[in-house]
């Protein structure tokens, strides 16, 4: 695999139950995301989108197949190692973000960092820097239930990238956000991808799918086609 | 045509032009989406004379003529605003045609249509974001402008992909009425237990 592959899925399978109750969530399914690559998963409602997303992951482990994150298969992982990579390659954006309302937006942001052993001024500083990225800077010591649902989920983005974690999974991060902050929020998600990480972006919104490079629609838990953006604008500029 | 008509005569009512400028300021204030020759421009403003709607002052030291809205205009173009824009009747929309057609036979594969389809039209929703993503400083003014018309060919394209998600359901769930009355109630048994997942009809089960 190469450097810049960050998450390889080789037929990935989820099945639950066994013989004739069994229920196949994903039945092979193969995936690659490449450093600078945001890569969107549509579906219906049961397609195994999320299932996907938690397997990529290393939330959960597959019945079948074989999950590659950044060159270490999750499969040769003991536990603590598995934890260990989640804590530093993984960063994960969900639809109700996920914050702890007790901790600011700079020690929400920083808590990773901290629980990986930083020392706290250092891993303060990285969080500072990653607020500043999404433009919060100002923001640093409020509480989330002093920020709007759109700067929670920059704060979470910032949580998700910090530290030089490179592989973001971002399950419906727009779901709970009005039009115009999600597509805020969809900016920044690309502006951190295209500044090197790669992403994985679950949504059943074709419109924000359209912001990802590849969008793979899942159908039954298989891959049932895929969509490439092209590199040429479609549209004059004025 | 009517909306360029109606568009020229808005900007009119703001302050009088030449017509070169006129064309300029369509333009930029609609991203520049949809060209207009200037000769476009001097049909449609000599229409709107004949019909009392604009006027225009002698030629100055060069012969051009400054165009300036007239009161019964100024009502023309503010009734336009204010009125919402009712669609012609719908064309034959070759899509939902095909759509219907196809559903009616018995040996296509309508889902692979539909999918064919929404990866096309996904394609473009993706250049469209992409061209958008690619843009400036969203709040200046030509770049709002441009936005409002890239946003509206964006929420157009998003309405096909929804359109066909909500017809591969429909199509589904009537296969799946049509299978199960084939059936005892009940005993769905024999292949299996069933996959809740699995409501899409497949090549050749139907």
């Amino acid at each position: 695999m190469s450097d810049q592959q960050l998450l390889r899925l080789d037929g990935v399978s989820m099945h639950y139950g066994v013989g004739a109750t069994a229920v196949v969530a994903l039945a092979g399914v193969d995936l690659t995301v490449d450093r600078g690559e945001l890569v969107a998963i549509m579906g219906a409602s049961g397609s195994g989108k999320s299932t996907l997303l938690t397997i990529a992951g290393g939330l959960t482990k597959p019945t079948g197949g074989e999950v590659i994150v950044d060159g270490r298969w999750l499969s040769e992982l003991d536990p603590r190692q598995l934890a260990a990579l989640r804590r530093r390659t993984l960063g994960f954006v969900f639809q109700d973000f996920n914050l702890v309302p007790a901790l600011t937006a700079l020690e929400n942001v920083s808590l990773p960092l901290e629980l990986d052993g930083w020392k706290t001024s250092k891993a303060r500083r990285a969080a500072r820097d990653a607020l500043g990225v999404v433009d919060l800077a100002d923001r640093a010591n409020h509480y989330p239930d002093d920020l709007s649902g759109g700067q929670q989920q920059r704060v979470a983005i910032a949580r998700a990238v910090v530290g030089g974690r490179s592989l973001i999974l971002a399950d419906e991060p727009t779901g709970a956000l009005d039009s115009t902050t999600g597509e805020l929020v969809l900016r920044m998600l690309r502006h951190r991808v295209d500044a090197g990480a790669g992403g994985i972006l679950v949504t059943h919104d074709p419109r924000h799918a359209a912001w990802a490079d590849r969008i793979i629609f899942l159908r039954d838990g298989r891959v049932v086609g895929s969509s490439e953006s092209e590199t040429v604008d479609t549209l004059a500029r004025p | 045509m009517v909306t360029i008509k109606n568009s020229l005569l808005a900007l009119l009512c703001e302050r009088p032009h030449y017509g070169y400028e006129l064309r300029q300021e369509f333009e930029s204030r609609t991203g520049s989406t949809w060209p207009l020759n200037i000769g476009q421009v001097y049909t449609t403003l000599d229409r709107l004379q004949r019909d009392g709607l604009v006027e225009s002052s002698a030629g100055d030291a060069e012969g051009r003529k400054v165009w300036h809205v007239t009161p019964t205009g100024r009502d023309v173009a503010a009734g336009w605003l204010a009125r919402p824009i009712t669609r012609p009747a719908p064309s034959r929309d070759e899509l939902a045609m095909k759509l219907a057609i196809a559903a009616s036979l018995d040996d296509v594969d309508v889902p692979e249509i539909i999918q064919a389809q929404r990866e096309a039209t996904a394609r473009m929703l993706q250049d469209l974001t992409r061209t958008k993503a690619a843009g400036g400083d969203p709040a200046s003014p030509h770049e709002l402008a441009w936005l409002l018309v890239v946003d509206s060919m964006i929420f157009q394209a998003e309405a096909e992909i929804r359109w066909l998600d909500h017809s591969e359901q429909r199509l589904s769930d009537a296969a799946g009425r049509r299978h199960s009355r084939g059936r005892i109630a009940g005993a769905d048994s024999e292949e299996g237990a069933p996959n809740p997942t699995a409501i899409t009809p497949r090549k050749g089960e139907r």
